[in-house]
């Protein structure tokens, strides 16, 4: 398994800790899926001070790789700043940055997110965009210093699924060496599986499992599809063909006509 | 005779009083601020008896125990409004009025022109619409006054002063309990803050009967009708302990989403803007705790004016008939 930044993770599963019934709820949809990363949202959970603290230390107490995120920033500015305030409360160099550029669709500014990237890593952060499945935006990514890319699969909170699986696939064989997450849109386990046999590295989720009627069970299922899906692209499967092809040999056959 | 001394006089404080005061015990409530008063987060609520929307995020125990709420403030105080509650989301977002639809009961769901019917001033805006006919509504502020004025009446004695739970000795026929929200924190470390944000607004030329939620993925809001023109628009949920100040964006999100229901809202005076946070519990549900003497209610995290009633009850009946609550947990000290 790719490595990010250095880091091997457990599970190829990561998850978003916002929008949850409760407090206790997230906890055992951490342990049921046995999700590795848990990304936490600090404009919101923070106000700016030490007031988020007791929703921090649920997190933290949860003993995964804590990815802050710079979620709902609108300018590079904005984002920088979040990334600053998240390095100093959970002490890590990891940054997941999105710098969204419209309020409806919620589709990163990818111009933004390029100039923000730059600036981080060159601050010593360890950027993880939220980017498109565009190739253009992906290389400029990686010349300013990323070495991990986070596509959407299709609008945050959408649950539409891989919207262009044409352009994963391309950006999947483009920089086969990059670890690669699907982030964003997924609704329903079988995009996970889908997004894994793909041959992406990990899975980011929130509020596919968040908002699910029974969250701790769509975790758990959540988490066999990524296995499913990441077992089935190992194992090497076969290639769709036109025709049909006989699983039982026909040779020697008895006609009994 | 016992004495009961309820730390406390949110809205869990007094209903806690009202139904003691019905046994043979002397109250007394004792609150570090003047009450009823904004130092309370229940100055601050909604006070919608919506326990049947609420089941859309919160589980059944609560839908269940709500129930008990409307029978028991429309019994205690002048004003609750028995006109039930509609549920709306703008085209875009039919997706989450199916959600809703499908994790809750007890409604019809309407057509555009009964939309109207039942509440002209969203203008047609809305093609469809969930109505949950037994839900209530009331004003906290004015039902809070009404109950310690009953309670007064009744020979509660209320004591502005700062109860010290370290320096408490047990005492022989005394009971303690302690209502006192975030403030128990001293005692009790998995209590935390989730702050909520309302604005209380003047708009004279719209009229509402009842509450109106606008289902929306990032800021559903909630307009609760206060009379006379005067609505209660909230309130965000954020994890935070932050009891001090709103959010310019919550601000204008709040603002926003009661100008989608109608845009004449952009002309109404605002007259009130609350901060606070409520006490919350990891699950959310609230819960009753016994340690020798000292029993606390606590943890009523949005469902202040839902669950108190019912909270209220289990207490009286824990003391006087000996009945475990459907909703007691380990004194966690």
């Amino acid at each position: 398994m790719k490595k990010f930044y250095g880091v091997k993770i457990e599970s190829q599963m990561m998850l978003g800790t916002s929008q949850y019934p409760s407090p206790s709820i997230l906890v055992s949809c951490f342990k049921k899926s046995k999700a590795s990363v848990a990304t936490v949202s600090l404009r919101r959970e923070s106000g700016g001070n030490n007031s988020g603290k007791s929703f921090w230390s649920i997190i933290k107490d949860l003993d995964v790789k804590i990815l802050p995120n710079t979620a709902g920033c609108y300018s590079v500015k904005e984002a920088i700043t979040t990334a600053h305030m998240a390095r100093d409360v959970f002490d890590t160099k990891w940054i997941k940055l999105e710098v969204i550029g419209e309020e409806d669709t919620l589709q990163p500014d990818v111009f933004g997110l390029v100039e923000a990237a730059k600036i981080l890593t060159e601050d010593g952060f360890q950027v993880f965009p939220y980017t498109t499945e565009d190739l253009v935006v992906a290389e400029k990514l990686l010349n300013v210093g990323c070495e991990v890319l986070m596509p959407w699969g299709s609008p945050i909170g959408s649950g539409q699924g891989l919207n262009n699986i044409f352009g994963l696939k391309a950006l999947r064989a483009h920089f086969p060496d990059i670890a690669m997450v699907v982030d964003a849109g997924l609704g329903l386990p079988s995009h996970a599986a889908i997004a894994m046999e793909l041959g992406f590295d990990a899975i980011l989720l929130n509020t596919a499992i968040a908002k699910a009627g029974d969250p701790v069970t769509m975790a758990e299922a959540f988490s066999h599809a990524i296995i499913s899906g990441s077992l089935g692209r190992k194992a090497d499967p076969m290639e769709p063909r036109e025709m049909a092809s006989p699983s039982t040999p026909v040779f020697g056959k008895a006609f009994l006509e | 005779m016992i004495n009961v001394n309820i730390i406390g006089s949110g809205v869990a404080g007094l209903c806690v009083a009202t139904e003691l005061i019905k046994k043979n015990v002397q109250i007394t409530i004792i609150d570090k601020s003047e009450v009823p008063g904004p130092d309370s987060c229940s100055w601050w609520a909604g006070g919608m008896l919506a326990p049947w929307c609420e089941g859309e995020s919160t589980e059944k125990i609560v839908v269940e125990l709500g129930q008990e709420s409307i029978p028991w403030w429309a019994k205690n105080v002048q004003g609750v409004v028995e006109k039930g509650s509609l549920v709306v989301a703008l085209s875009r977002d039919q997706s989450d009025l199916l959600r809703f639809q499908r994790r809750t009961n007890n409604y019809t769901i309407l057509k555009n022109e009964e939309v109207n019917q039942l509440e002209p001033d969203l203008k047609g805006k809305f093609k469809t619409g969930l109505f949950f006919k037994k839900e209530a509504h009331l004003s906290p502020r004015n039902s809070l006054i009404q109950l310690k004025k009953s309670l007064k009446q009744k020979g509660v004695e209320f004591v502005k002063k700062e109860f010290q739970f370290g320096n408490y000795f047990k005492k022989n026929n005394e009971i303690i309990i302690d209502c006192r929200g975030l403030a128990s924190r001293d005692c009790q470390k998995n209590l935390r803050g989730v702050k909520g944000e309302m604005l209380m607004i003047d708009c004279p030329e719209i009229s509402l009967t009842r509450p109106i939620r606008l289902l929306h993925p990032r800021i559903p809001i909630y307009i609760v009708p206060r009379g006379k023109g005067i609505y209660m628009l909230g309130a965000t949920m954020i994890e935070s302990d932050d009891n001090k100040n709103i959010t310019a964006r919550s601000l204008m999100e709040l603002l926003n989403a009661a100008y989608a229901i109608n845009p004449i809202f952009g002309e109404s005076k605002i007259l009130e803007i609350g901060v606070d946070a409520r006490p919350s519990y990891p699950n959310n549900i609230p819960s009753i705790r016994k340690k020798d003497n000292i029993i606390s209610v606590n943890g009523l995290f949005r469902h202040g004016f839902l669950l108190a009633p019912a909270l209220a009850r289990m207490v009286s009946e824990y003391i006087f008939d000996n009945k475990i609550p459907e909703i007691l947990s380990e004194y966690n000290s």
